[in-house]
Parts: structure tokens; C-alpha cells; sequence
């Protein structure tokens, strides 16, 4: 039996502290989760809503979306999973956000949220706003927007270009076909002529050389930058109001991230709409976005513009974030590492959530979830180290070296 | 100093055969790796950067001799790789090793740590019988894995302690030469610099001898003492890593570099943007491969493939541009 022993799995105090379930809790977990969500829906699917109850009210019109205090949660078997909570951040017209952070922070999910693909029925948005102005005039609050209705915004004034350009294109239809299907979804009398007219002046749009041969490829046939192009002419085809970029260019080689990035820049200013860039390269951030958003465990941190984050970034997460990053030109002998990983989302405690692995942390940080502090009109962060002096500099931007 | 080598590669090439006819004889070859030759000095650092698909990973493993050699020489420690037979590169094994990209897909789902770890130095007889569950967990702190984890399975760990796993199992057979292929690419941003920084503290300890390979330039020239460019199997380009980033000559590493996005809004870069993407190593173009999406393209370009000459002591290019000079 000694044997057996060695294999036992032993907690290890401050290292293990995540309880393991016994299948009964699971159980009792899965059934509370089935009765929240059936709830959620059952108010999805209901049929012959009345306008009131989804139309908003713009804090400014000036904006195309705005979050307010979103809360998007997975009822997961090992408990509750709060994705995103409490976000809220403006998307203006014309401009690019750009959202930062881990893999795990919830960029994908408020994205996801506010197209209503959270997957269902473990994900629901439960609480919060996401108004939405649309083309008509009228602002709706996508959150409590009935599924039917949802069909009419989504792929043709918000549209969506995913990571993977390899597992979002369907390999037994040609490229022609995807592309066609949107055109014939969303415009009215489009027919399968003008469908494909349209489709091949799109391809030719992203910079495709020869829009003819592609419109009649697999996307098997196709390199994975052209593929890219693909979803982005895609993206295009119904002019969006605003395209949600979610790691547009993770997947490719910088060289062709370049093009691609440069073909993103030009056809924003081609169409007037406007960017959500979702990338965890604060590269592409820098050079793409015209505000920043940094999201940590499912919560804002910081956000400003892109100068005020990149030149006097506040909190000690992004300055970690930008210093961990080698940068070209730029030797450091040991790069800045911060410690520890993002913590597990389900029963976070109430206190800041980067408290475990902050070098700045006080005895400040164990109490209440700190506030939102505002330093400029646009630039604010959720640090307790600024409560008193809002100008203290902690760190340098510049040189990514702590200053005391 | 000839003994200074550890690793000199010359005119190495990989070809696949495509279209084997029905008698198995080949009608034509992916040329994946044409002709690369380089020196990797004991105690140093190569990058390999390139495209995806321009045959870095596939030199990683024909030097491993994780594929046959095609054509050419491998001298490890002044042993030809290429020529020795399966039970002499055994024994040679050991002092090799590689980590591979996917941490998520390169540990056994069946195995626990200390196994995985331990396996191979079982096998190589690396410490005795007595000594080897402490050895094994020194490693595993060396590598800053908890020596709790012992019997622990891969699927319990976060993707930067996997990699520390990976990291763990070459070490711990006492190499001396390391191939890294794309080792942080598929970690966070904190993760990857944790990791980075782990392998350069082994370095310095052990003194391991590391083959980089990654598309990711600034890691590459965080963590490499030279560097070399790949382009559709060929060397374009290598050179210490203060040269390549501070001179590039190459019209390829010009845009590969300035391709790269900077973390800074106030800079205004002059990007060279190519053009298309890299053609089928099946069907290369004549003369010069890059020649297809060069901006400096001449009519010798087409003829001739240009040779791979020393400019300045430690900075070889290949390219026509320079060798009217």
C-alpha cells in the first residue's frame, strides 16, 4: 500500500488552493446553474418584444457603442465565472479602442457580448448595458435584445473578424459562397448576381490580385494572410459601423501582420467606422489605436489614450505588461517579469485582483476592490497608489525603470 | 580556436519528395532547407528568424537528425551527425536536446512530471539508482517547479509552468546543446518574459549552448548572441545580433525589422511593407528566391543565385545588391 501513498496527492499549503469538488457539490452547482439560466433563455427567446423595453438612451451621440457596468458570467459546473465584471468604456465614432491584456482577462468575452455570441447557455450577459447606436438613429441596448432582432445588426452594421483565419472560414464551401451568403442575408434584392458582383469588388477591396480565382477557392487553397483578407472583405461587405478586430493578427507572420494592419487602417477611413482591436501585443496597440482599454481578471485597470497609457501609464499592471515585452533596439540585460500567473476567476475574493502579484502592493490593497481614479478627461485607473497624489509617478515610461 | 565550435553546419539540406510516381521515384522535391551552413560557438546563443514556413524548425530537427540529412555535414563536438549510425547518435543524444513550441501538446497526458522528467535520464543512466528522485527534483527547482509537483500530470499545470516542464525534461539530462523551437510563442506576454528569463539564468549556470528559433524578432534579439535570417530554406542573412539589428543588409532582414510594431505612438516608422506572401518552396523562383517580393529586384536577380560572401568580419549576406563591391 506504500506504494499507492506516494501517489496521493498531498495540498500543499499556499500552493494548492484551489478546493477540489466532490461530485455531489458539482451536482447541486450544475442544478442551481440550469434553473439561472433557463431564466435568461426563456427571456431570449420570446417572441413579439416591444421596442420600449430594448431601446436606450446615449450618454454621448457621438459614440457608436457604449458599455455600462457590463456583467457577462459562465454558470460553469465548478461554479460561478465572472468573465466580465463591470466594465464599462465608450466606443467614438470613427476612432479605434484597442483592448489589452492576458489571455483570460475577458477582451474576447465583452467582444463576444456585444454581439451576442456568448456562448449560450452557460454564458449570459447578467446585468448592464451595451447601447448600440444604430444607422437608423435609434440606440438599443443589446444586452436585453431579443434574438430575432439581433439578427438585423449583426454581420451587417457590427461585424467581426476572429483570430483564427484557418477555423473560421468553412472548408467545404468555396470562398465565394461565404462570401455571397452575407450579401444575400442582409441586403434587400440583392441577387445572386449582384451578390457575387459585390463580393469579388470586396475582395478586390482588401487587396486581393486576382479576386476572380479566389472567389472560386476553398480556403484550403488560400495562405493564411490571404485568408485574413478573406474575413476581413467579409467583415466589410454590408459597411459596418464597426468591425470588432478580435487578434486579427496573432496567428500570421509580422511581415504579413504589417500588410494587414495597414489594410485595416486604410479601409477605416475608406467605410468611417469604427475599430475594436482585441490584442494582446502592445505593439499593435500603439500603432493601431486612438484609446486603450486594459483589462485584468474580467475588470478594467486602466484606460486613456494611447499616449496617456504608453507615456504615463498608472497602473502597475500595465507598467509590467510594457516592460515584460523585449522591444527591438532597446537592450535591457534581464527583462521585467511579473510574477505569478492570472488568478483562477471563479470566487474571486473582493480586493484588487493584481494584489498577488503587484510590487507596489500596500496594506491598502486587501480591503475593498479599489476605485476608479480619474486623472485627466479620458485617462483613469484603478489603483489605490494615486488615491492621494494623483501626479505621483511610480514608474518611468520611458525607460520602464521604477523610479523612487 | 577550432575547439571553440560546438556546432558547425555545413551546406545542410532537407528535401521532401512530392509526386513519388507509382515505383516510389520521386519527380520532384520541396527543397525545405537548401544549402545552410553555419557555426554556433560553445556557450552562445543563435537566433533563427524567418517566416513560418521558410524551413527554421525543419534545420532544428535534421541537425537533431529528428529527420534524415538530404545532403551535407552536421559536426557536432567534431562528429559528423549525418554519418553516425542509430546506436553511436544515441549515445550522443543526451547532450543534445530540444523544447518544443506547444507545451500543451508536447507532454504526455498519461505521465506525471516527475516521469516525464525522469524518463530519459533513466534510460541514459544519467545519476544512480539511489540518487535519482533528488536529482529530479533539483531539476525541477532549477527550473522553478516546485519539487511537490513530482507526481503531478500535465493537465493540472498553466501553459508557462508546462513549458518549465519541457524545459526541465532536456535539462535535465546535462546537455550541452539546447534547440529551442518558437519556445514562448504560444505564451503571455508575463509568462514569456518568466520564461525567458529562466532559460537565460540556465545559461549562465550551466552554460548551455542554445539553437533559437522563433518568428518573434525582439525576442530573438533579446535573448541571441548572433542571429540568423531564413528565407524559403536558404540563409539570407547572419551576423552578430548588434550588426543584423544595427546594419541590416539584406533587403528581406530590412523589412523583417522594420515590420516589427513598436510600442511607442509618438514613432513614426518607415515601414517597408513586402509585397504578397512567400511562394511555394515547391516551385521557388529562379535566381534569387526573394526576388519575387524585392523592392531592389535587378535583372542579374532572375539569372543568378547570389552567394553567400562575408562583408564584414562575422556579417555574411547573400544577396546581388552587394557583390558588385
Amino acid at each position: 500500500m506504500a506504494v499507492l501513498n506516494k501517489f496521493k496527492k498531498k495540498k500543499i499549503q499556499g500552493v494548492d488552493d484551489t478546493e477540489y469538488l466532490t461530485l455531489r457539490d458539482e451536482r447541486r452547482i450544475s442544478k442551481e446553474n440550469a434553473k439561472i439560466t433557463r431564466e435568461f433563455e426563456r427571456n431570449k427567446a420570446r417572441k413579439n418584444v416591444p421596442e420600449s423595453e430594448y431601446l436606450s438612451q446615449m450618454r454621448d451621440s457621438r459614440n457608436v457603442v457604449e458599455f455600462d457596468d457590463l456583467h457577462t458570467y459562465f454558470y460553469t459546473d465548478i461554479g460561478t465565472v465572472k468573465a466580465v465584471d463591470g466594465v464599462t468604456y465608450d466606443v467614438p465614432q470613427g476612432t479605434t479602442v484597442g483592448i489589452v491584456g492576458e489571455s483570460g482577462c475577458g477582451k474576447s468575452v465583452t467582444s463576444l457580448s456585444l454581439m451576442q455570441l456568448v456562448q449560450a447557455p452557460q454564458g449570459q450577459i447578467v446585468s448592464g448595458e451595451i447601447r448600440y447606436l444604430a444607422s437608423d438613429g435609434k440606440c438599443y441596448n443589446i444586452a436585453k435584445m431579443p434574438r430575432s432582432e439581433m439578427l438585423h445588426i449583426r454581420g451587417k452594421e457590427i461585424s467581426m473578424i476572429f483570430q483564427e483565419p484557418m477555423t473560421s472560414l468553412n472548408p467545404v464551401f468555396t470562398i465565394g459562397e461565404q462570401m455571397d451568403e452575407v450579401v444575400l442575408l442582409h441586403e434587400e434584392g440583392a441577387t445572386a448576381e449582384s451578390a457575387k458582383a459585390h463580393s469579388i469588388e470586396m475582395l478586390q477591396l482588401v487587396g486581393i490580385a486576382m479576386p476572380d480565382k479566389v472567389y472560386a477557392s476553398y480556403p484550403h487553397e488560400l495562405s493564411g494572410g490571404m485568408r485574413q483578407r478573406v474575413m476581413i472583405a467579409m467583415a466589410l461587405s454590408c459597411g459596418p459601423r464597426l468591425i470588432i478586430a478580435d487578434e486579427p493578427t496573432t496567428a500570421l507572420d509580422v511581415t504579413i501582420q504589417a500588410q494587414i494592419l495597414d489594410l485595416l487602417r486604410g479601409i477605416k477611413d475608406k467605410i468611417n467606422g469604427s475599430i475594436m482591436l482585441i490584442t494582446h501585443d502592445l505593439g499593435v496597440i500603439a500603432e493601431m489605436a486612438d484609446y486603450v482599454v486594459v483589462m485584468y481578471a474580467g475588470r478594467i485597470i486602466e484606460k486613456g489614450t494611447v499616449r496617456e497609457i504608453f507615456h504615463t501609464p498608472k497602473h502597475p499592471y500595465t507598467v509590467g505588461l510594457m516592460r515584460s515585452k523585449p522591444s527591438v533596439n532597446k537592450a535591457v540585460d534581464r527583462l521585467y517579469s511579473i510574477p505569478g500567473q492570472v488568478p483562477n476567476p471563479i470566487n474571486m475574493p473582493n480586493h484588487c485582483y493584481f494584489k498577488n502579484r503587484c510590487e507596489k502592493c500596500t496594506e491598502k490593497c486587501g480591503g475593498e476592490y479599489p476605485p476608479m481614479l480619474q486623472f485627466s478627461p479620458t485617462h483613469f485607473a484603478a489603483c489605490y497608489l494615486y488615491e492621494e497624489d494623483r501626479d505621483a509617478v511610480y514608474f518611468d515610461a520611458l525607460t520602464g525603470k521604477k523610479s523612487e | 580556436m577550432e575547439n571553440d565550435n560546438l556546432l558547425v553546419v555545413e551546406n545542410l539540406k532537407k528535401y521532401y519528395p512530392i509526386n513519388a510516381s507509382v515505383l516510389g521515384k520521386a519527380k520532384s522535391f520541396v527543397k525545405a532547407v537548401d544549402d545552410v551552413s553555419f557555426t554556433i560557438k560553445r556557450g552562445t546563443t543563435m537566433g533563427l528568424v524567418g517566416e513560418s514556413g521558410c524551413g527554421k524548425t525543419t534545420v532544428g530537427r535534421t541537425i537533431l537528425r529528428l529527420h534524415d540529412v538530404t545532403g551535407g555535414t552536421v559536426m557536432f563536438k567534431g562528429r559528423d551527425l549525418a554519418k553516425l549510425s542509430k546506436k553511436e547518435l544515441r549515445s550522443l543524444r543526451p547532450h543534445m536536446q530540444m523544447i518544443f513550441q506547444d507545451p500543451y501538446s508536447s507532454l504526455s497526458p498519461r505521465m506525471p512530471v516527475g516521469e516525464i522528467i525522469g524518463e530519459a535520464v533513466r534510460t541514459h543512466n544519467i545519476v544512480p539508482k539511489s540518487q535519482y528522485q533528488s536529482y529530479i527534483r533539483k531539476v525541477m527547482k532549477d527550473c522553478g517547479l516546485q519539487p511537490q509537483y513530482f507526481y503531478r500530470y500535465p493537465h493540472e499545470f498553466s501553459g508557462g509552468q508546462r513549458q518549465r516542464i519541457c524545459i526541465a525534461r532536456a535539462v535535465a539530462l546535462n546537455p550541452e546543446f539546447i534547440i529551442c523551437d518558437e519556445p514562448v510563442s504560444a505564451l503571455d506576454v508575463s509568462i514569456q518574459a518568466q520564461i525567458i528569463n529562466l532559460m537565460k539564468d540556465l545559461q549562465t549556470q550551466f552554460g548551455y549552448t542554445y539553437l533559437f528559433i522563433s518568428h518573434d524578432l525582439s525576442v530573438v534579439e533579446h535573448i541571441s548572441d548572433t542571429i540568423g535570417v531564413m528565407y524559403l530554406g536558404n540563409l539570407v542573412e547572419t551576423g552578430d545580433k548588434a550588426k543584423i539589428f544595427a546594419n541590416p543588409m539584406h533587403p528581406y532582414t530590412k523589412a523583417l525589422l522594420s515590420a516589427v510594431p513598436m510600442p511607442d505612438p509618438d514613432m513614426k516608422m518607415n515601414r517597408i511593407i513586402l509585397k504578397g506572401d512567400i511562394p511555394s518552396p515547391a516551385n521557388p523562383p529562379s535566381g534569387c528566391k526573394f526576388r519575387t517580393r524585392c523592392q531592389y529586384c535587378m535583372d542579374v536577380c532572375e539569372k543568378e543565385v547570389p552567394q553567400f560572401r562575408e562583408y564584414e568580419p562575422g556579417h555574411r549576406v547573400a544577396c546581388h545588391l552587394y557583390s558588385q563591391e
